[in-house]
């Protein structure tokens, strides 16, 4: 897997199997990246899971908070991490026991020997990207920022949920 | 690192025709429609918080975006391999955005003698009132740029090709000057056009262009354009705190750290199209989608044509010199085939014997070149730089910028080469 470059259809296939994500490094601040991404999600009908020990208990965006991965009691299908590249190792292998199928490291964040433990155990692993800036790239959203997508069609897009 | 796969599989006159366009996904409309709006409706309150809090994606008011201009903005990032684009309303206007998203008071940039003359009174005097400073550097020799470097440097700016000399700047060397210092180079491609030279391949960080030139290339609509390539790492160092730091009109939001490769281009809308207002009209970016569809066939038509306007002036009793890069006897034609390898452009100059006086008469003899103060468009153009673009320059500034008092400058157009060489034929034994 090289994880210098992502095609179009691997990144689809990934945010079109996830329901549940647990969102590691969620903030409860209004202003910060991981909220833009969690409130964002969200509204495209992702059931998003906030993970901070520093807010567990709180409430983000609705959501109860909670301290680490295996205090969650339910599936989860993605680990999308908001941490540093050497944090991301052990909440890399916290996400392989838990069972989750993706792990997706956020923008400047890649730790490869993680990523290498993860599709050993059989995961799919995104490095470096946001799902937020993706999922809007594939969708046409992004387009309306006046960023190059990459994406060129003759087909009438349909209307993504907000 | 990004997933450019795509774009690059496919060619440049199929992203001319589609990047950025795709069907109207209410009514299906094939091309793109003008958005003549100016605001845009939130679904409820909490819609239109997550779009002031820059949180989520969509319209607000057509200041900062609009349908028809995204589609423009998206279409030029992906002809010059860029992460994403900022339109505005004017070529001036898109040098004054690509330097405020970084720019602070007292800092400093270099930027190339030979700049169009516009450019040089913009830098040299309007920038002045926010206290940036431009130290000019004659470019010919790109170890000018480091030698002139200081520590308030922000940014080195230079024309690919330039107007009106038809000097060509070795950007590769300067690209690695400038990353060395830790600031991005700027370069203005209008000139050249994606068509003939893409910047970003040779390391610039950001292109500019006037797409009132060649991109729009009818002549017909004003607009300019800033290609962020995504690639600048801005907070590799302290000099670029607006876009590191936390801002105070976003509720303390760092716009590096938040959008990444995107960062450049979310604050040239969301700071700088919001508080310098210079919007580009949506029947602007209408005409310019338009006009980019067929780029690369006017492109190579203006190229041959030029070049053979060019071997014809050389040969002419009535001409001194000819200053077109596409010329093997041209200074800059060893740079032109490393850069422009598919022609030189349009835009050239040439010197007319008799001086100052023969000039102006050649200008107002010709039937079928313009006499106007454009380029890049259709019709073939022509002035006297010296008593038109360039009169706000001392003299020593016109000879430096390539506009001394006997020289004129062409725009060659796409009609048919003998007649543009018959009219000009006329109208210089008028002059003589």
């Amino acid at each position: 897997m090289d994880h210098n470059s992502y095609s179009d259809q691997y990144l689809r296939s990934i945010l079109a199997s996830v329901k549940t994500i647990a969102m590691v490094g969620a903030s409860p601040h209004w202003n910060r990246p991981s909220y833009f991404a969690m409130k964002y999600l969200q509204g495209k009908g992702f059931r998003v899971i906030p993970v901070n020990p520093r807010a567990a208990g709180e409430t983000i965006l609705g959501e109860r908070v909670y301290a680490d991965l295996a205090e969650i009691s339910e599936p989860v299908d993605m680990v999308d991490i908001f941490r540093n590249s050497e944090a991301a190792g052990a909440i890399v292998d916290e996400a392989i026991r838990i069972g989750a199928k993706i792990v997706w490291m956020q923008l400047g964040v890649r730790n490869d020997a993680a990523a290498a433990r993860a599709e050993s155990a059989g995961l799919r692993v995104v490095m470096n990207r946001c799902p937020k800036i993706e999922y809007s790239r594939l969708h046409g959203e992004l387009a309306w920022s006046g960023v190059n997508t990459g994406i060129i069609s003759s087909k009438r897009q349909k209307r993504v949920p907000r | 690192m990004r997933d450019d796969d795509k774009p690059a599989g496919f060619g440049f006159e199929t992203r001319a025709v589609h990047a950025g366009a795709a069907p109207d996904p209410t009514t299906g409309a094939r091309t793109t429609p003008i958005y003549q709006t100016t605001a845009f409706v939130f679904d409820d309150v909490d819609h239109a918080a997550s779009l002031f809090n820059l949180q989520t994606y969509g319209y607000i008011y057509s200041r900062l975006t609009n349908p028809t201009v995204s589609v423009l903005e998206e279409r030029v990032s992906a002809l010059e391999g860029g992460r994403g684009a900022t339109a505005c309303a004017s070529g001036h206007a898109a040098q004054m955005l690509a330097f405020f998203a970084f720019m602070e008071p007292g800092a400093e940039f270099l930027a190339s003698t030979k700049l169009y003359g516009g450019s040089i009174t913009q830098f040299g005097r309007s920038f002045k009132k926010f206290d940036w400073n431009v130290i000019f550097v004659d470019p010919d020799d790109p170890e000018n740029f480091r030698r002139a470097l200081t520590p308030k440097c922000r940014a080195i700016f230079v024309e690919s090709l330039a107007n009106p000399g038809g000097v060509v700047t070795d950007l590769e060397p300067v690209a690695q000057i400038a990353h060395a210092a830790g600031i991005p180079l700027l370069v203005d491609n209008t000139l050249a056009s994606p068509y003939l030279c893409r910047p970003i391949e040779w390391g610039a960080d950001i292109v500019i262009h006037s797409t009132t030139k060649f991109l729009s290339g009818h002549g017909n609509s004003m607009g300019g354009v800033v290609v962020d390539s995504g690639k600048f790492d801005w907070s590799q160092n302290d000099k670029f705190r607006s876009l590191t730091e936390p801002e105070p009109a976003y509720h303390g939001l760092r716009f590096h750290e938040t959008f990444g490769d995107l960062a450049y281009t979310v604050a040239g809308h969301a700071l700088g199209l919001r508080d310098l207002g210079a919007t580009m009209a949506p029947l602007n970016a209408f005409l310019t989608i338009t006009g980019i569809e067929t780029l690369a066939l006017r492109m190579e038509r203006h190229c041959a044509n030029a070049l053979a306007v060019a071997q014809f002036l050389e040969a002419h009793p009535m001409v001194k010199w000819v200053s077109y890069a596409g010329l093997p006897s041209n200074r800059y034609h060893a740079l032109a085939k490393k850069y422009l390898p598919k022609g030189a452009g349009s835009v050239f100059t040439f010197g007319v014997k008799g001086g100052y006086e023969a000039g102006v008469k050649l200008v107002e003899g010709c039937e079928l070149l313009s006499h106007l103060a454009n380029l890049g468009d259709t019709r073939s153009l022509i002035i006297h730089p010296a008593s038109t673009t360039h009169r706000q320059l001392t003299e020593e500034q016109q000879i430096v910028a390539g506009a001394g008092p006997d020289v004129v400058r062409l725009s060659i157009g796409i009609e048919s080469a003998a007649d543009i060489i018959a009219d000009l034929d006329q109208a210089l034994r008028q002059a003589g």
